[in-house]
Protein backbone atom coordinates (compact mmCIF):
# COMPACT_ATOMS: atom_id res chain seq x y z
CA UNK A 1 0.00 0.00 0.00
CA UNK A 2 2.82 2.42 0.30
CA UNK A 3 4.59 1.56 -2.43
CA UNK A 4 5.15 4.60 -5.05
CA UNK A 5 3.56 5.30 -8.00
CA UNK A 6 5.78 5.26 -10.91
CA UNK A 7 5.80 6.12 -14.62
CA UNK A 8 4.06 3.08 -15.51
CA UNK A 9 1.10 3.95 -12.75
CA UNK A 10 0.78 7.32 -14.60
CA UNK A 11 0.57 6.09 -18.09
CA UNK A 12 -1.61 3.71 -17.19
CA UNK A 13 -3.74 5.68 -15.61
CA UNK A 14 -3.48 8.45 -18.44
CA UNK A 15 -4.42 5.27 -20.95
CA UNK A 16 -7.72 4.10 -18.79
CA UNK A 17 -8.70 7.94 -18.70
CA UNK A 18 -8.66 7.94 -22.40
CA UNK A 19 -10.43 4.89 -22.79
CA UNK A 20 -13.61 6.28 -21.12
CA UNK A 21 -13.48 9.80 -22.35
CA UNK A 22 -11.78 9.30 -26.33
CA UNK A 23 -15.06 7.82 -27.49
CA UNK A 24 -17.23 10.64 -25.89
CA UNK A 25 -14.34 13.30 -27.58
CA UNK A 26 -14.79 11.42 -30.86
CA UNK A 27 -18.55 11.71 -31.21
CA UNK A 28 -18.38 15.06 -30.33
CA UNK A 29 -16.21 15.89 -33.11
CA UNK A 30 -18.18 13.76 -35.71
CA UNK A 31 -21.47 16.10 -34.99
CA UNK A 32 -18.92 18.84 -36.67
CA UNK A 33 -18.42 16.50 -39.79
CA UNK A 34 -19.91 16.49 -43.09
CA UNK A 35 -21.84 13.29 -43.73
CA UNK A 36 -19.93 11.95 -46.14
CA UNK A 37 -16.80 12.69 -44.39
CA UNK A 38 -18.60 10.66 -41.26
CA UNK A 39 -18.66 7.39 -43.54
CA UNK A 40 -14.71 7.50 -45.16
CA UNK A 41 -12.23 4.22 -44.80
CA UNK A 42 -10.10 4.80 -42.97
CA UNK A 43 -12.16 6.87 -40.82
CA UNK A 44 -10.48 10.42 -39.65
CA UNK A 45 -10.92 11.77 -36.57
CA UNK A 46 -10.93 15.41 -37.27
CA UNK A 47 -13.12 17.24 -39.08
CA UNK A 48 -11.40 18.53 -42.17
CA UNK A 49 -14.07 20.75 -42.80
CA UNK A 50 -15.90 21.50 -39.53
CA UNK A 51 -19.31 22.48 -40.02
CA UNK A 52 -22.85 23.40 -37.99
CA UNK A 53 -24.41 21.29 -40.38
CA UNK A 54 -25.79 18.60 -38.13
CA UNK A 55 -26.84 21.08 -35.46
CA UNK A 56 -29.12 23.01 -38.42
CA UNK A 57 -30.66 20.34 -39.51
CA UNK A 58 -31.06 18.68 -35.78
CA UNK A 59 -32.81 22.30 -34.84
CA UNK A 60 -33.90 23.34 -38.26
CA UNK A 61 -34.71 21.27 -41.05
CA UNK A 62 -36.96 18.58 -40.18
CA UNK A 63 -40.25 19.10 -38.61
CA UNK A 64 -40.70 15.35 -38.03
CA UNK A 65 -38.36 15.67 -35.07
CA UNK A 66 -38.52 18.93 -33.06
CA UNK A 67 -35.34 18.02 -31.49
CA UNK A 68 -35.60 21.28 -28.89
CA UNK A 69 -39.39 20.08 -28.42
CA UNK A 70 -37.70 16.91 -27.09
CA UNK A 71 -34.97 18.39 -24.78
CA UNK A 72 -37.80 20.50 -23.16
CA UNK A 73 -39.77 17.55 -22.68
CA UNK A 74 -37.10 15.64 -20.92
CA UNK A 75 -36.26 18.80 -18.74
CA UNK A 76 -39.65 18.86 -17.89
CA UNK A 77 -40.29 15.51 -17.23
CA UNK A 78 -37.28 14.64 -15.40
CA UNK A 79 -37.51 17.95 -13.14
CA UNK A 80 -41.42 17.54 -12.20
CA UNK A 81 -40.36 13.88 -11.18
CA UNK A 82 -37.33 14.76 -8.98
CA UNK A 83 -39.71 17.35 -7.53
CA UNK A 84 -42.40 14.84 -7.10
CA UNK A 85 -39.64 12.00 -5.05
CA UNK A 86 -38.34 14.72 -2.81
CA UNK A 87 -41.62 15.98 -1.69
CA UNK A 88 -43.21 12.43 -1.76
CA UNK A 89 -39.74 10.88 -0.23
CA UNK A 90 -39.06 12.77 2.32
CA UNK A 91 -42.73 13.14 3.49
CA UNK A 92 -43.45 9.26 3.74
CA UNK A 93 -39.44 8.46 5.15
CA UNK A 94 -39.96 11.34 7.41
CA UNK A 95 -43.25 9.72 9.30
CA UNK A 96 -41.53 5.85 8.78
CA UNK A 97 -38.14 7.53 10.73
CA UNK A 98 -40.16 9.22 13.43
CA UNK A 99 -43.77 8.67 14.30
CA UNK A 100 -44.94 5.64 15.99
CA UNK A 101 -48.54 4.37 14.03
CA UNK A 102 -50.63 1.47 13.58
CA UNK A 103 -49.01 -0.63 10.59
CA UNK A 104 -46.38 0.92 10.52
CA UNK A 105 -43.79 -2.15 10.03
CA UNK A 106 -46.34 -3.71 7.73
CA UNK A 107 -46.34 -0.75 5.61
CA UNK A 108 -42.35 -0.58 5.68
CA UNK A 109 -41.88 -3.94 5.03
CA UNK A 110 -44.48 -3.93 2.06
CA UNK A 111 -42.37 -0.91 0.56
CA UNK A 112 -39.08 -2.76 0.83
CA UNK A 113 -40.13 -6.14 -0.68
CA UNK A 114 -40.89 -3.92 -3.71
CA UNK A 115 -37.47 -3.15 -4.16
CA UNK A 116 -37.13 -6.97 -5.41
CA UNK A 117 -39.61 -6.46 -7.95
CA UNK A 118 -37.92 -6.49 -11.39
CA UNK A 119 -38.90 -3.21 -12.69
CA UNK A 120 -39.83 -5.43 -16.33
CA UNK A 121 -42.98 -7.02 -14.70
CA UNK A 122 -44.88 -3.76 -14.24
CA UNK A 123 -44.52 -2.42 -17.88
CA UNK A 124 -47.93 -4.15 -19.23
CA UNK A 125 -50.15 -3.18 -16.16
CA UNK A 126 -48.53 -0.11 -15.64
CA UNK A 127 -49.51 0.28 -20.08
CA UNK A 128 -52.88 -0.18 -18.77
CA UNK A 129 -53.31 2.00 -16.06
CA UNK A 130 -51.71 5.17 -18.10
CA UNK A 131 -54.15 4.40 -20.57
CA UNK A 132 -57.29 4.23 -17.68
CA UNK A 133 -56.16 7.57 -16.48
CA UNK A 134 -55.73 8.74 -20.00
CA UNK A 135 -51.78 9.86 -19.52
CA UNK A 136 -50.46 7.46 -22.24
CA UNK A 137 -48.19 9.86 -24.87
CA UNK A 138 -48.81 12.69 -22.17
CA UNK A 139 -45.87 14.06 -19.82
CA UNK A 140 -47.46 12.50 -16.62
CA UNK A 141 -46.65 8.76 -18.36
CA UNK A 142 -43.00 9.95 -17.68
CA UNK A 143 -43.86 11.89 -14.40
CA UNK A 144 -45.77 9.76 -12.14
CA UNK A 145 -45.33 5.96 -12.03
CA UNK A 146 -41.53 6.07 -11.55
CA UNK A 147 -41.94 8.39 -8.58
CA UNK A 148 -43.31 5.77 -6.68
CA UNK A 149 -40.21 3.79 -6.19
CA UNK A 150 -39.01 2.28 -2.86
CA UNK A 151 -35.21 3.51 -2.90
CA UNK A 152 -36.67 6.98 -1.95
CA UNK A 153 -38.29 6.30 1.05
CA UNK A 154 -35.93 3.86 2.14
CA UNK A 155 -32.97 6.56 1.13
CA UNK A 156 -34.89 9.63 3.25
CA UNK A 157 -36.07 6.99 6.08
CA UNK A 158 -32.11 5.84 6.61
CA UNK A 159 -31.31 9.71 6.57
CA UNK A 160 -33.80 10.88 8.94
CA UNK A 161 -33.13 8.51 11.33
CA UNK A 162 -29.27 9.48 11.45
CA UNK A 163 -30.61 12.88 12.08
CA UNK A 164 -30.30 13.97 16.03
CA UNK A 165 -33.49 14.57 17.40
CA UNK A 166 -32.95 17.43 19.47
CA UNK A 167 -33.60 20.65 17.18
CA UNK A 168 -36.98 18.73 16.35
CA UNK A 169 -37.85 18.83 20.16
CA UNK A 170 -36.97 22.07 20.21
CA UNK A 171 -39.03 22.99 17.34
CA UNK A 172 -42.23 21.31 19.24
CA UNK A 173 -41.89 22.85 22.33
CA UNK A 174 -41.63 26.29 20.53
CA UNK A 175 -44.91 25.32 19.55
CA UNK A 176 -44.40 23.95 15.76
CA UNK A 177 -46.38 21.46 14.68
CA UNK A 178 -45.29 18.13 12.80
CA UNK A 179 -45.17 20.15 9.34
CA UNK A 180 -44.23 22.95 10.19
CA UNK A 181 -41.23 21.51 11.81
CA UNK A 182 -40.96 19.10 8.88
CA UNK A 183 -40.95 22.00 6.66
CA UNK A 184 -38.77 24.51 8.59
CA UNK A 185 -36.54 22.22 10.23
CA UNK A 186 -35.90 19.00 9.00
CA UNK A 187 -35.80 19.73 5.27
CA UNK A 188 -33.11 22.30 5.79
CA UNK A 189 -31.16 19.94 7.80
CA UNK A 190 -31.42 16.90 5.38
CA UNK A 191 -30.14 18.82 1.88
CA UNK A 192 -27.22 16.60 1.15
CA UNK A 193 -29.89 13.94 1.17
CA UNK A 194 -32.00 15.80 -0.78
CA UNK A 195 -29.51 16.76 -3.00
CA UNK A 196 -28.31 12.94 -3.64
CA UNK A 197 -31.69 11.96 -4.33
CA UNK A 198 -33.07 14.54 -6.36
CA UNK A 199 -29.63 14.48 -8.76
CA UNK A 200 -30.46 10.43 -8.73
CA UNK A 201 -34.42 10.63 -9.74
CA UNK A 202 -33.21 13.25 -12.23
CA UNK A 203 -30.47 11.91 -14.24
CA UNK A 204 -32.66 7.80 -13.98
CA UNK A 205 -35.73 9.80 -15.10
CA UNK A 206 -33.63 12.32 -18.19
CA UNK A 207 -31.94 8.95 -19.32
CA UNK A 208 -34.77 6.31 -19.22
CA UNK A 209 -35.48 4.80 -22.58
CA UNK A 210 -37.79 1.60 -22.56
CA UNK A 211 -40.33 3.33 -21.02
CA UNK A 212 -40.77 6.53 -23.23
CA UNK A 213 -40.51 4.54 -26.62
CA UNK A 214 -43.56 2.64 -25.77
CA UNK A 215 -45.70 5.16 -23.67
CA UNK A 216 -45.38 8.33 -26.29
CA UNK A 217 -46.40 8.19 -29.44
CA UNK A 218 -46.93 11.31 -31.04
CA UNK A 219 -43.44 13.22 -32.45
CA UNK A 220 -43.73 16.54 -30.55
CA UNK A 221 -44.37 14.37 -27.30
CA UNK A 222 -41.18 12.37 -27.42
CA UNK A 223 -38.00 12.41 -24.65
CA UNK A 224 -34.78 12.99 -26.04
CA UNK A 225 -33.68 9.43 -25.89
CA UNK A 226 -37.07 8.65 -27.43
CA UNK A 227 -36.28 10.58 -30.14
CA UNK A 228 -32.78 10.00 -31.01
CA UNK A 229 -33.64 6.18 -31.31
CA UNK A 230 -36.12 7.61 -33.90
CA UNK A 231 -33.66 9.36 -35.98
CA UNK A 232 -31.96 7.00 -36.61
CA UNK A 233 -34.92 5.24 -38.89
CA UNK A 234 -35.31 9.06 -40.07
CA UNK A 235 -32.29 9.70 -41.62
CA UNK A 236 -31.09 6.75 -42.93
CA UNK A 237 -28.33 7.39 -40.43
CA UNK A 238 -26.85 10.46 -40.85
CA UNK A 239 -24.32 9.55 -38.42
CA UNK A 240 -23.24 13.45 -37.81
CA UNK A 241 -26.63 14.50 -36.90
CA UNK A 242 -27.55 11.47 -34.78
CA UNK A 243 -24.12 12.14 -32.93
CA UNK A 244 -25.11 15.66 -32.47
CA UNK A 245 -27.82 14.84 -30.93
CA UNK A 246 -26.23 12.29 -28.92
CA UNK A 247 -24.16 14.81 -27.46
CA UNK A 248 -27.06 16.98 -26.74
CA UNK A 249 -28.55 14.20 -24.74
CA UNK A 250 -25.35 13.92 -23.17
CA UNK A 251 -23.95 17.61 -21.97
CA UNK A 252 -26.34 18.13 -19.31
CA UNK A 253 -26.01 15.34 -17.28
CA UNK A 254 -22.47 15.53 -17.94
CA UNK A 255 -22.22 19.15 -16.94
CA UNK A 256 -24.67 18.44 -14.12
CA UNK A 257 -22.44 15.31 -13.21
CA UNK A 258 -19.21 17.59 -13.19
CA UNK A 259 -21.08 20.13 -10.56
CA UNK A 260 -22.66 17.53 -8.54
CA UNK A 261 -20.70 14.41 -8.74
CA UNK A 262 -19.44 14.34 -5.36
CA UNK A 263 -23.30 13.72 -4.43
CA UNK A 264 -23.77 11.22 -7.18
CA UNK A 265 -21.07 9.05 -6.13
CA UNK A 266 -21.70 9.04 -2.67
CA UNK A 267 -25.65 8.05 -3.41
CA UNK A 268 -24.65 5.37 -5.15
CA UNK A 269 -21.84 4.23 -3.02
CA UNK A 270 -24.16 4.23 -0.16
CA UNK A 271 -26.78 2.23 -1.98
CA UNK A 272 -24.33 -0.76 -1.49
CA UNK A 273 -23.43 -0.93 1.58
CA UNK A 274 -26.31 -0.07 3.26
CA UNK A 275 -28.47 -2.32 1.20
CA UNK B 1 -48.82 22.96 2.42
CA UNK B 2 -52.63 23.75 2.47
CA UNK B 3 -52.79 20.49 5.41
CA UNK B 4 -51.94 21.37 8.68
CA UNK B 5 -51.97 18.72 11.56
CA UNK B 6 -55.59 17.90 12.57
CA UNK B 7 -54.20 17.60 16.63
CA UNK B 8 -51.59 20.02 16.78
CA UNK B 9 -49.22 18.04 19.52
CA UNK B 10 -48.89 20.84 22.26
CA UNK B 11 -45.85 21.02 24.07
CA UNK B 12 -46.05 19.30 27.19
CA UNK B 13 -45.40 22.18 29.27
CA UNK B 14 -45.88 20.66 32.71
CA UNK B 15 -43.15 17.75 32.07
CA UNK B 16 -39.84 18.81 33.10
CA UNK B 17 -37.03 17.44 30.95
CA UNK B 18 -35.29 14.65 32.82
CA UNK B 19 -32.67 14.80 34.63
CA UNK B 20 -29.11 15.11 32.44
CA UNK B 21 -31.02 16.90 29.79
CA UNK B 22 -32.40 13.20 28.12
CA UNK B 23 -34.96 12.95 25.82
CA UNK B 24 -38.80 13.65 27.48
CA UNK B 25 -41.55 11.00 27.59
CA UNK B 26 -42.66 11.55 24.22
CA UNK B 27 -39.29 11.08 22.39
CA UNK B 28 -39.36 7.54 22.98
CA UNK B 29 -42.54 7.00 21.15
CA UNK B 30 -41.39 9.59 18.04
CA UNK B 31 -41.50 13.01 17.72
CA UNK B 32 -44.72 13.09 16.92
CA UNK B 33 -46.63 10.78 18.94
CA UNK B 34 -50.62 9.95 17.88
CA UNK B 35 -53.69 10.65 15.40
CA UNK B 36 -54.00 11.19 11.90
CA UNK B 37 -50.30 12.96 11.69
CA UNK B 38 -48.45 10.05 10.27
CA UNK B 39 -51.53 9.06 7.67
CA UNK B 40 -50.84 12.20 6.44
CA UNK B 41 -46.83 12.66 5.40
CA UNK B 42 -47.01 8.80 4.20
CA UNK B 43 -50.62 9.18 1.92
CA UNK B 44 -49.11 11.06 -0.99
CA UNK B 45 -46.43 8.66 -1.39
CA UNK B 46 -48.69 5.55 -0.53
CA UNK B 47 -51.79 6.97 -3.33
CA UNK B 48 -48.49 6.39 -5.84
CA UNK B 49 -46.98 3.01 -4.59
CA UNK B 50 -50.89 1.64 -5.09
CA UNK B 51 -51.37 3.28 -8.07
CA UNK B 52 -48.35 2.16 -9.90
CA UNK B 53 -46.37 -0.74 -7.73
CA UNK B 54 -49.11 -2.98 -5.79
CA UNK B 55 -51.81 -2.85 -7.74
CA UNK B 56 -50.01 -3.28 -10.93
CA UNK B 57 -47.87 -6.30 -9.72
CA UNK B 58 -51.05 -7.87 -8.84
CA UNK B 59 -52.61 -6.70 -12.14
CA UNK B 60 -49.81 -8.20 -13.86
CA UNK B 61 -50.90 -11.73 -13.02
CA UNK B 62 -54.68 -11.23 -13.56
CA UNK B 63 -53.62 -10.50 -17.44
CA UNK B 64 -51.38 -13.03 -17.65
CA UNK B 65 -54.29 -15.32 -16.78
CA UNK B 66 -56.39 -14.04 -19.87
CA UNK B 67 -56.24 -13.96 -23.74
CA UNK B 68 -55.33 -10.05 -23.03
CA UNK B 69 -55.15 -8.30 -26.40
CA UNK B 70 -54.97 -4.59 -26.02
CA UNK B 71 -56.95 -3.56 -29.02
CA UNK B 72 -59.65 -6.32 -29.12
CA UNK B 73 -62.65 -5.32 -26.61
CA UNK B 74 -62.95 -9.02 -25.58
CA UNK B 75 -60.44 -10.36 -23.20
CA UNK B 76 -61.58 -13.94 -21.92
CA UNK B 77 -59.98 -15.95 -19.37
CA UNK B 78 -57.52 -18.82 -20.10
CA UNK B 79 -56.73 -20.31 -17.17
CA UNK B 80 -52.84 -20.84 -17.20
CA UNK B 81 -52.74 -20.85 -20.69
CA UNK B 82 -50.31 -18.40 -21.07
CA UNK B 83 -47.62 -20.26 -18.81
CA UNK B 84 -48.35 -23.92 -20.77
CA UNK B 85 -48.01 -22.07 -23.61
CA UNK B 86 -43.96 -21.75 -22.99
CA UNK B 87 -43.48 -24.81 -22.45
CA UNK B 88 -45.08 -26.37 -25.53
CA UNK B 89 -42.84 -26.29 -27.96
CA UNK B 90 -46.10 -26.47 -30.80
CA UNK B 91 -47.41 -22.98 -29.42
CA UNK B 92 -46.48 -20.28 -31.86
CA UNK B 93 -44.59 -17.94 -28.36
CA UNK B 94 -42.24 -21.08 -27.53
CA UNK B 95 -40.08 -20.57 -29.86
CA UNK B 96 -39.23 -16.13 -29.82
CA UNK B 97 -38.99 -16.83 -26.04
CA UNK B 98 -36.55 -19.00 -25.59
CA UNK B 99 -34.73 -17.80 -27.97
CA UNK B 100 -34.63 -14.31 -25.82
CA UNK B 101 -34.55 -16.24 -22.81
CA UNK B 102 -31.25 -17.82 -24.16
CA UNK B 103 -29.64 -15.01 -25.61
CA UNK B 104 -30.66 -13.22 -21.68
CA UNK B 105 -28.63 -16.24 -20.45
CA UNK B 106 -25.67 -16.27 -22.65
CA UNK B 107 -25.61 -11.95 -21.61
CA UNK B 108 -25.52 -12.97 -18.41
CA UNK B 109 -23.30 -15.44 -18.55
CA UNK B 110 -20.36 -13.39 -20.55
CA UNK B 111 -20.89 -9.98 -19.23
CA UNK B 112 -21.12 -10.62 -15.23
CA UNK B 113 -17.68 -12.33 -14.60
CA UNK B 114 -16.08 -9.23 -15.95
CA UNK B 115 -18.86 -6.63 -14.56
CA UNK B 116 -17.85 -8.28 -10.96
CA UNK B 117 -13.75 -8.55 -11.22
CA UNK B 118 -12.85 -5.20 -13.62
CA UNK B 119 -14.50 -2.72 -10.99
CA UNK B 120 -12.91 -4.82 -8.35
CA UNK B 121 -9.89 -4.50 -9.95
CA UNK B 122 -10.29 -0.70 -10.64
CA UNK B 123 -11.31 -0.51 -7.11
CA UNK B 124 -8.13 -1.52 -5.86
CA UNK B 125 -6.14 0.48 -7.77
CA UNK B 126 -7.97 3.48 -6.65
CA UNK B 127 -8.03 2.69 -3.19
CA UNK B 128 -4.36 3.60 -3.11
CA UNK B 129 -3.31 7.28 -2.27
CA UNK B 130 -1.95 9.10 -5.29
CA UNK B 131 -2.84 12.78 -6.34
CA UNK B 132 -5.63 13.23 -8.86
CA UNK B 133 -7.48 10.07 -7.08
CA UNK B 134 -11.01 11.81 -7.30
CA UNK B 135 -10.26 13.37 -10.00
CA UNK B 136 -9.70 9.76 -11.66
CA UNK B 137 -12.64 8.09 -9.80
CA UNK B 138 -14.73 10.48 -11.53
CA UNK B 139 -13.41 10.00 -15.10
CA UNK B 140 -14.32 6.26 -14.78
CA UNK B 141 -17.98 6.85 -13.43
CA UNK B 142 -18.28 9.45 -16.32
CA UNK B 143 -19.95 6.78 -18.62
CA UNK B 144 -22.29 5.76 -16.16
CA UNK B 145 -24.29 8.89 -16.16
CA UNK B 146 -25.14 8.54 -19.64
CA UNK B 147 -28.38 7.24 -20.64
CA UNK B 148 -28.78 3.67 -22.58
CA UNK B 149 -29.54 5.55 -25.56
CA UNK B 150 -26.65 7.97 -25.63
CA UNK B 151 -24.56 4.77 -25.08
CA UNK B 152 -25.79 2.83 -27.97
CA UNK B 153 -26.35 5.23 -30.52
CA UNK B 154 -22.64 6.24 -29.96
CA UNK B 155 -21.17 2.88 -30.27
CA UNK B 156 -23.12 1.53 -33.07
CA UNK B 157 -21.26 4.17 -34.90
CA UNK B 158 -18.08 3.63 -33.48
CA UNK B 159 -18.15 -0.19 -33.99
CA UNK B 160 -19.75 0.17 -37.31
CA UNK B 161 -17.69 -2.42 -39.44
CA UNK B 162 -17.00 -0.58 -42.41
CA UNK B 163 -16.34 2.91 -41.46
CA UNK B 164 -16.34 3.16 -37.34
CA UNK B 165 -13.30 4.47 -35.58
CA UNK B 166 -12.53 0.94 -33.58
CA UNK B 167 -11.78 -0.63 -36.55
CA UNK B 168 -9.59 2.24 -37.97
CA UNK B 169 -8.17 1.96 -34.67
CA UNK B 170 -7.20 -1.17 -35.26
CA UNK B 171 -6.08 -0.94 -38.78
CA UNK B 172 -3.99 1.50 -37.66
CA UNK B 173 -1.94 -0.51 -35.64
CA UNK B 174 -1.30 -3.02 -37.57
CA UNK B 175 -4.66 -5.44 -36.44
CA UNK B 176 -7.40 -6.85 -38.80
CA UNK B 177 -9.67 -3.74 -39.05
CA UNK B 178 -12.68 -5.49 -40.84
CA UNK B 179 -14.27 -7.40 -37.88
CA UNK B 180 -17.98 -6.91 -38.21
CA UNK B 181 -18.20 -5.84 -34.41
CA UNK B 182 -22.22 -5.40 -35.01
CA UNK B 183 -23.36 -7.70 -37.32
CA UNK B 184 -21.57 -11.61 -36.75
CA UNK B 185 -21.23 -13.47 -34.02
CA UNK B 186 -18.89 -13.99 -31.86
CA UNK B 187 -18.46 -10.27 -31.92
CA UNK B 188 -21.97 -8.85 -31.52
CA UNK B 189 -21.77 -10.25 -27.69
CA UNK B 190 -18.46 -9.31 -27.36
CA UNK B 191 -19.37 -5.74 -28.66
CA UNK B 192 -22.50 -5.71 -26.39
CA UNK B 193 -20.63 -6.88 -23.20
CA UNK B 194 -17.70 -4.37 -24.20
CA UNK B 195 -19.64 -1.66 -24.51
CA UNK B 196 -22.06 -2.36 -20.84
CA UNK B 197 -18.59 -2.71 -19.28
CA UNK B 198 -17.54 0.67 -20.42
CA UNK B 199 -20.74 1.78 -19.12
CA UNK B 200 -21.44 0.55 -16.43
CA UNK B 201 -17.82 -0.41 -14.87
CA UNK B 202 -17.53 2.88 -12.61
CA UNK B 203 -21.38 2.40 -10.68
CA UNK B 204 -20.07 -1.47 -9.63
CA UNK B 205 -15.80 0.13 -8.86
CA UNK B 206 -17.92 3.01 -6.65
CA UNK B 207 -19.71 0.69 -4.38
CA UNK B 208 -16.37 -1.54 -3.90
CA UNK B 209 -14.84 1.26 -2.75
CA UNK B 210 -16.78 1.82 -0.13
CA UNK B 211 -16.08 -1.63 1.20
CA UNK B 212 -12.51 -1.18 0.64
CA UNK B 213 -12.71 1.89 2.92
CA UNK B 214 -14.16 -0.18 5.28
CA UNK B 215 -11.38 -2.84 5.69
CA UNK B 216 -9.13 -2.00 8.88
CA UNK B 217 -5.65 -0.64 7.48
CA UNK B 218 -4.22 -2.79 10.06
CA UNK B 219 -4.46 -6.34 8.45
CA UNK B 220 -2.80 -4.94 5.35
CA UNK B 221 -0.03 -4.02 7.73
CA UNK B 222 0.17 -7.17 9.46
CA UNK B 223 0.47 -9.05 6.42
CA UNK B 224 3.05 -6.94 5.37
CA UNK B 225 4.68 -7.82 8.37
CA UNK B 226 4.41 -11.49 7.52
CA UNK B 227 5.48 -11.11 4.19
CA UNK B 228 2.33 -11.61 2.43
CA UNK B 229 2.23 -11.27 -1.10
CA UNK B 230 0.07 -8.89 -3.16
CA UNK B 231 -2.13 -12.12 -4.44
CA UNK B 232 -2.16 -13.38 -1.00
CA UNK B 233 -3.43 -10.12 0.66
CA UNK B 234 -6.34 -10.09 -1.91
CA UNK B 235 -7.18 -13.84 -1.36
CA UNK B 236 -6.69 -14.03 2.26
CA UNK B 237 -7.82 -10.18 3.25
CA UNK B 238 -10.14 -8.29 0.66
CA UNK B 239 -11.91 -10.53 -0.45
CA UNK B 240 -13.27 -12.23 2.82
CA UNK B 241 -13.61 -8.17 4.04
CA UNK B 242 -15.81 -7.25 0.70
CA UNK B 243 -18.00 -10.20 1.30
CA UNK B 244 -21.39 -8.66 1.80
CA UNK B 245 -20.59 -5.82 -1.23
CA UNK B 246 -19.32 -9.07 -3.36
CA UNK B 247 -22.56 -10.79 -2.49
CA UNK B 248 -24.54 -7.28 -3.51
CA UNK B 249 -22.64 -6.65 -6.67
CA UNK B 250 -23.31 -10.23 -7.83
CA UNK B 251 -26.63 -9.98 -6.86
CA UNK B 252 -27.45 -6.80 -8.63
CA UNK B 253 -25.02 -7.15 -11.89
CA UNK B 254 -26.72 -10.27 -12.72
CA UNK B 255 -29.92 -8.89 -12.59
CA UNK B 256 -28.52 -5.68 -14.30
CA UNK B 257 -27.61 -7.58 -17.48
CA UNK B 258 -30.40 -9.70 -17.27
CA UNK B 259 -32.17 -6.39 -17.93
CA UNK B 260 -30.36 -5.76 -21.25
CA UNK B 261 -32.78 -4.03 -23.65
CA UNK B 262 -31.28 -0.90 -25.04
CA UNK B 263 -28.33 -1.84 -25.79
CA UNK B 264 -29.01 -4.81 -28.33
CA UNK B 265 -31.97 -2.87 -29.65
CA UNK B 266 -29.67 0.18 -30.51
CA UNK B 267 -26.50 -1.14 -31.29
CA UNK B 268 -27.15 -4.77 -33.33
CA UNK B 269 -31.24 -4.64 -33.22
CA UNK B 270 -31.69 -7.75 -31.81
CA UNK B 271 -28.96 -9.32 -34.80
CA UNK B 272 -27.53 -10.92 -36.32
CA UNK B 273 -30.57 -13.05 -37.15
CA UNK B 274 -32.51 -13.10 -33.92
CA UNK B 275 -29.34 -14.17 -31.68
CA UNK B 276 -29.34 -11.08 -29.21
CA UNK B 277 -32.69 -10.42 -29.07
CA UNK B 278 -32.81 -10.91 -25.29
CA UNK B 279 -36.69 -12.05 -23.60
CA UNK B 280 -36.94 -8.16 -22.50
CA UNK B 281 -36.62 -7.07 -25.89
CA UNK B 282 -39.41 -9.71 -26.77
CA UNK B 283 -41.55 -9.30 -23.84
CA UNK B 284 -41.75 -5.27 -24.46
CA UNK B 285 -42.30 -5.83 -28.56
CA UNK B 286 -44.80 -8.32 -27.77
CA UNK B 287 -46.61 -6.54 -25.26
CA UNK B 288 -46.38 -3.40 -25.86
CA UNK B 289 -45.94 -3.24 -29.96
CA UNK B 290 -48.45 -5.94 -30.96
CA UNK B 291 -50.37 -5.18 -27.30
CA UNK B 292 -50.52 -9.33 -26.81
CA UNK B 293 -50.10 -8.52 -23.38
CA UNK B 294 -51.47 -11.58 -21.68
CA UNK B 295 -48.36 -13.74 -23.18
CA UNK B 296 -46.19 -10.83 -22.53
CA UNK B 297 -47.16 -10.65 -19.03
CA UNK B 298 -46.89 -14.70 -18.61
CA UNK B 299 -43.33 -14.48 -19.99
CA UNK B 300 -42.52 -11.72 -17.64
CA UNK B 301 -43.62 -13.73 -14.45
CA UNK B 302 -41.14 -16.58 -15.62
CA UNK B 303 -38.31 -14.14 -16.22
CA UNK B 304 -38.82 -12.98 -13.05
CA UNK B 305 -39.36 -16.23 -11.10
CA UNK B 306 -36.11 -17.63 -13.25
CA UNK B 307 -34.14 -14.23 -11.98
CA UNK B 308 -35.56 -14.56 -8.34
CA UNK B 309 -34.14 -18.33 -7.61
CA UNK B 310 -31.15 -16.90 -9.51
CA UNK B 311 -30.50 -14.30 -7.04
CA UNK B 312 -31.22 -17.20 -4.28
CA UNK B 313 -28.59 -19.23 -5.42
CA UNK B 314 -26.04 -16.76 -5.44
CA UNK B 315 -26.69 -15.70 -1.93
CA UNK B 316 -26.28 -19.55 -1.06
CA UNK B 317 -23.00 -20.17 -2.96
CA UNK B 318 -21.75 -16.69 -1.05
CA UNK B 319 -22.98 -17.64 2.06
CA UNK B 320 -20.15 -17.40 5.18
CA UNK B 321 -19.07 -20.62 4.91
CA UNK B 322 -19.20 -22.02 8.41
CA UNK B 323 -16.04 -24.42 9.36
Amino acid sequence: MKRRNGPLFWVGMGLLSLVFIGPLLLVLLTAFKSQSESRTVPPTYFPSEPSLRAFDVLFFQDAASPVARWFLNSLMAATLQALLVLVVCSLAGYALARMEFRGKNVIFTVIILTLFLPGFIFLMPNFLILDKLGWLDQIWALVVPGAAGAFGVFFMRQFFMGMPKELEESARLDGAGPFRTWWSIVLPNAKPALVTLGVLSYLNNWNDFIWPIYVLFSPERLTLPAGLSRLQGAYSIDYPVVMAGAMLAAIPVLALYVFVQRYVIEGVASSGVKG
Amino acid sequence: MAVTTAQPTRPSSGAPPTPGGRRSRGARSGIHGSGWTPYLFLAPFLVLFITFVAVPALLGIWISLHDWDFLLPNKPFVGAQNYTDLIDSGAPQFQPFWNGMKATGIFVLISVPFLVTLPLLLAIVLNRKFPGRTFFRAVFFAPFVLGVAVVGLMWRYLLDPSFGMVNGLLGALGLPSDTAWTTEQPWAWISLAAVTIWWTIGFNAVIYLAGLADIPAEHYEAADIDGATAWQKLRYITIPGLRPVLIFIVVTTVLASANMFGQSYLITKGGPGDSTRTAIMEIADLGLSQYRMGQASAMSYVLAVCLALIALLNFWLLREKKS
